[in-house]
């Protein structure tokens, strides 16, 4: 019992969920057909990757580590609602949030 | 001490009046244009007279031929070749001087009274006195660089003044031909030196005949092409076979430039040019012997043509070819004095031929065809006289001019072995021809009944008939200094050949020979344009195909045309034009062309403004990325070879 | 302890993200992410991070996604219609995923010289966050806040009624 409770777990184990996470917010960027939760899987990728600087901060132990991570936050936040005014703004022009209907950069 | 005689001051002044009648002239009065014209050559005239009075004794010493004089600004100084503007005065050059400078100023005059009423009268005179600046740094130059300059220089002022009457489409044409045949025969001068400058180093013909006299060792190999070269160029310029087609077609300019440059002045500047550089050539008999018969070919070769011809300035010109190629034989002989000597002698009776044709064509109001002319032995006295002399000067009769000088040449051909003496025979049919068709233009234009339309012709204002006069008074005594006197006043500058074999009375007997054939050409004439005028018809109509060709020219125009000039022109419109212009340059900018646009038509379907297919790229882009950074290729592939070795091994 | 605590959270995680990608609604696939935000906090927590697992729940969980939430409701967006896919993305892009998982997943195996993580480990005060925050990193503080401010301007330019909607809209 005391083991089990006292077992560490490997910090390599942390950066293969991140890893793994990462793949699937790029899975879900590429096969997601609507413009907002395309933009979550973006999130996702943004999280998976604060949680290996986490790590690595805790291997080091570096709180630099841990700032850039509240500045990714920041960084995070802001892009969102800027994000989120384009959308609406897609939105209000092209009346379809469909991926693949917006292709206004066609040559 | 030398007083300085300012060579420069010769070509000089004819510049600054070909500059002065060629930017101000349209807007200058007559009078001054003509002063300015005439004043150029007459002042390089005095100075030529001023450095001959200081070799002769008159005057203060000079010093002695020859008399260098080199720019001190240095021209070309470029690792081996080493060039400066040098004027050479020696015998040879004076002499030359004396006859351009001298006649060019006659010539001048004459060109005041007939190109009088003629537009263009200030261009025709800077032209001139174009020409003369170039003739005379021909003349002057020391080195073959810059008689190459000068070369070039009466070239183009050949194709300015034959191409004078620019609306004339016949003049233009003639125009061209010069300077395009003239071309071919630079390109030899060229290539011969080239090859001085390649075996010898230097282009100044006083170290090149030093290094010449130095080793015995040059003889024949090198040298003979060297001169063959130098030869062809001269051709060119001398009108010789095969290079003399645009002499005829020269008579398009204006009779004094005729009589100037196709005939005293700038077709000598072959001969010249051999005569200056007769060292190479005597250290080359086979060259000379080819000059030799080169000479003879065209001197008879032209005679012929000449029997037939019907424009009184196309008998003239092909005269000039066939003197010109006395000259060349006797350059083949060795005789290069003999040759200049005749050269003087030509330059005062064809000049003198000529500027009376222009008295006589001015006279009866442009009419060039002696079959319309005639009778004007009444009308034009002064011409008529001043023609005769000039007649009986180039057919050789004692006491006239060309007497001493074409016996000179005779007897040194004859003197050369059994070849000269094929030479010798050759050169007394042409003086028979000569002799014939002279005398054939004398009945035909002065004597008999008038054949034209007799208008009443026009009178000879004095500026054209005093250097008639005074011509006709140097083709009179031009020659009685004698071949010997003059001989050897130029042996420093040509060398004196020793004629092995001959005397004096060898000399009295070859000269009576020659006389009696002129005077049998002579009688010849008088029977078929005298006696019996309707024998020359007959005649001609006894053999057809044989006075077709001769009227013909031999068809060598045709024959160039058909052979040099067609292929040229084909080969330049349809292998250059479509080939290659078209084909190759055009095709491959087409080609460059067609393959950015298909490279543009096929990336093109990559934005498809597709957010997924992007974002798929993108991704794909961070995998390469990462795949290179992180995998360790250097092992992956010694792995991957070691695999393929162990595979293959087993 | 701490890795029961582990695996369970790190499952969360999992399932939220592969929930996400399956859902079809775009509000399930937001409460999904929740899922994963909140997961994600506690594996700071578990890392020592106490500050940044607050952040996470209070900005990520509380902010953004709410936000996410509202835009959903506000353009009504629906579940996703059948569009024509783009062959590329599932020929070029999935390869290129694989590739990228297996060689970070290939470098972390590898490593040597990575620790672990255990109850034990000490969590990183905010106070030694804060002093590091404000004295050595002030300038990006606040080109951060100087950040956030250009976000605002720019979200509410973007979103508002203008004229060009209105053309867009007939």
């Amino acid at each position: 019992m005391n083991s089990l409770l006292a077992q560490e777990v490997p910090l390599s184990w942390y950066l293969l969920l991140s890893a793994a996470l990462f793949a699937l917010g790029v899975v879900g960027f590429l096969i997601k057909r609507n413009l907002i939760t395309v933009f979550m899987s973006i999130e996702l990728m943004l999280n998976a990757v604060n949680l290996s600087f986490v790590t690595f901060a805790h291997q080091w132990h570096a709180v630099k580590g841990q700032i850039f991570v509240f500045f990714v936050m920041m960084v995070a936040a802001a892009e969102a609602a800027v994000g989120l005014a384009i959308i609406i703004a897609v939105f209000r022009a092209r009346a379809t949030l469909a991926v693949d209907r917006i292709d206004l950069m066609k040559l | 001490m030398n007083a300085p005689l300012h060579l420069w001051l010769i070509p000089l002044l004819p510049f600054a009046g070909f500059l002065l009648n060629g930017i101000l002239g349209r807007g200058l009065p007559k009078w001054l244009v003509t002063t300015v014209a005439l004043l150029a050559p007459l002042a390089a005239f005095g100075v030529v007279l001023n450095a001959a009075a200081g070799f002769f004794g008159f005057g203060p010493a000079t010093g002695s031929l020859p008399y260098i004089e080199t720019c001190p600004i240095p021209w070309i100084d470029a690792g081996v070749l080493h060039v400066n503007f040098s004027f050479v005065l020696d015998e040879l050059s004076l002499v030359m001087l004396l006859v351009v400078t001298g006649v060019g100023f006659l010539i001048h005059v004459y060109s005041v009274g007939y190109m009088g009423d003629e537009e263009g009268y200030a261009r025709y005179f800077s032209y001139l006195n174009l020409f003369l600046f170039f003739m005379t740094v021909l003349v002057l130059a020391g080195n073959a660089l810059v008689m190459f300059v000068g070369w070039e220089g009466v070239g183009l002022a050949s194709y300015l003044l034959i191409g004078f009457y620019f609306n004339k489409k016949s003049a233009a044409d003639a125009g061209k031909k010069a300077f395009i045949v003239n071309r071919i025969g630079d390109f030899s001068f060229l290539i011969g030196m080239f090859l001085l400058l390649a075996n010898f180093g230097t282009l100044t013909f006083s170290e090149i005949a030093a290094k010449l006299g130095m080793d015995p060792g040059w003889q024949g190999g090198v040298v003979t092409v060297i001169a063959l070269c130098l030869m062809l160029g001269a051709a060119g310029k001398s009108a010789q076979l095969p290079l003399y087609i645009w002499l005829p077609d020269a008579m398009e300019g204006p009779t004094p430039v005729s009589a100037l440059i196709h005939a005293a002045t700038m077709v000598t500047a072959g001969v010249y040019m051999i005569a200056r550089t007769h060292v190479l050539f005597d250290h080359s008999p086979f060259a000379l012997g080819v000059v030799a018969v080169v000479g003879a070919a065209t001197a008879v070769f032209a005679a012929t043509i000449a029997l037939v011809q019907t424009d009184i300035k196309r008998v003239l010109a092909y005269s000039t070819i066939s003197q010109l190629g006395y000259m060349f034989l006797a350059c083949g002989v060795a005789a290069y004095s003999a040759a200049i000597f005749h050269l003087v002698t030509h330059a005062f009776f064809k000049a003198l031929l000529f500027l009376a044709a222009g008295a006589v064509i001015h006279a009866i109001g442009g009419e060039q065809d002696l079959r319309k002319m005639g009778g004007l032995w009444k009308k034009l006295p002064v011409t008529f006289a001043v023609t005769t002399a000039g007649v009986l000067a180039i057919g050789g009769f004692f006491p006239f001019a060309g007497f001493f000088s074409k016996d000179a040449i005779l007897y040194a051909a004859f003197l050369q072995g059994p070849g000269g003496k094929a030479l010798w025979f050759v050169g007394l049919v042409t003086a028979l021809l000569t002799s014939f068709y002279m005398f054939r233009l004398w009945y035909l234009a002065f004597l008999g009944k008038p054949r034209g339309e007799s208008e009443h012709p026009h009178a000879t204002p004095w500026s054209m008939q005093g250097p008639l006069v005074i011509l006709a008074l140097l083709s009179i005594g031009g020659g009685w200094i004698g071949m010997e006197r003059f001989g050897s006043f130029l042996a420093p500058a040509v060398g004196a050949r020793t004629a092995e074999g001959g005397s004096a009375q060898l000399e009295l007997i070859l000269s009576i020979v020659a006389v009696a054939v002129a005077l049998a050409g002579w009688f010849v004439a008088d029977l078929m344009y005298r006696q019996q005028p309707a024998r020359a018809e007959e005649l001609a109509a006894a053999y057809p195909g044989g006075y077709r060709m001769l009227a013909h020219k031999y068809y060598v125009d045709e024959i160039y045309g058909a052979v040099v000039v067609k292929p040229l022109l084909g080969i330049s419109r349809y292998v250059l034009e479509w080939v290659v212009d078209i084909g190759l340059i055009g095709g491959t900018a087409w080609l460059l062309a067609g393959i950015a646009t298909l490279t543009g038509t096929i990336l093109q379907r990559w934005q498809s403004g597709n957010l997924r297919s992007y974002a798929a790229w993108l991704a794909a882009g961070a995998a390469a990325l990462l795949l290179f950074v992180l995998v360790p290729w250097d092992a992956v592939l010694a792995s991957l070879t070691a695999i393929h070795l162990g595979i293959a091994g087993h | 302890m701490h890795l029961i605590l582990f695996m369970v959270f790190a499952g969360f995680c999992l399932a939220g993200a592969i929930n996400l990608l399956l859902q079809s609604h775009p509000i399930s696939s937001a409460l999904s992410l929740i899922v994963v935000m909140t997961s994600l906090a506690v594996l700071y927590l578990l890392l020592g991070a106490e500050f940044l697992a607050a952040a996470q729940v209070i900005v990520y969980a509380g902010a953004i996604m709410v936000l996410f939430t509202f835009v959903v409701m506000l353009l009504n967006a629906g579940r996703e219609e059948r569009t024509m896919g783009s062959g590329v993305a599932r020929l070029v892009g999935f390869p290129a995923v694989v590739a990228i998982l297996a060689t970070i997943a290939t470098v972390i195996l590898q490593a040597q010289g990575l620790g672990s993580a255990g109850l034990k480990d000490g969590i990183t005060s905010t106070e030694e966050l804060s002093t590091v925050l404000f004295t050595k990193l002030l300038l990006p503080f606040e080109v951060t806040s100087v950040l956030i401010l250009i976000a605002i301007l720019g979200a509410v330019a973007l979103a508002r009624h203008g004229d060009g909607e209105r053309t867009a809209g007939k």
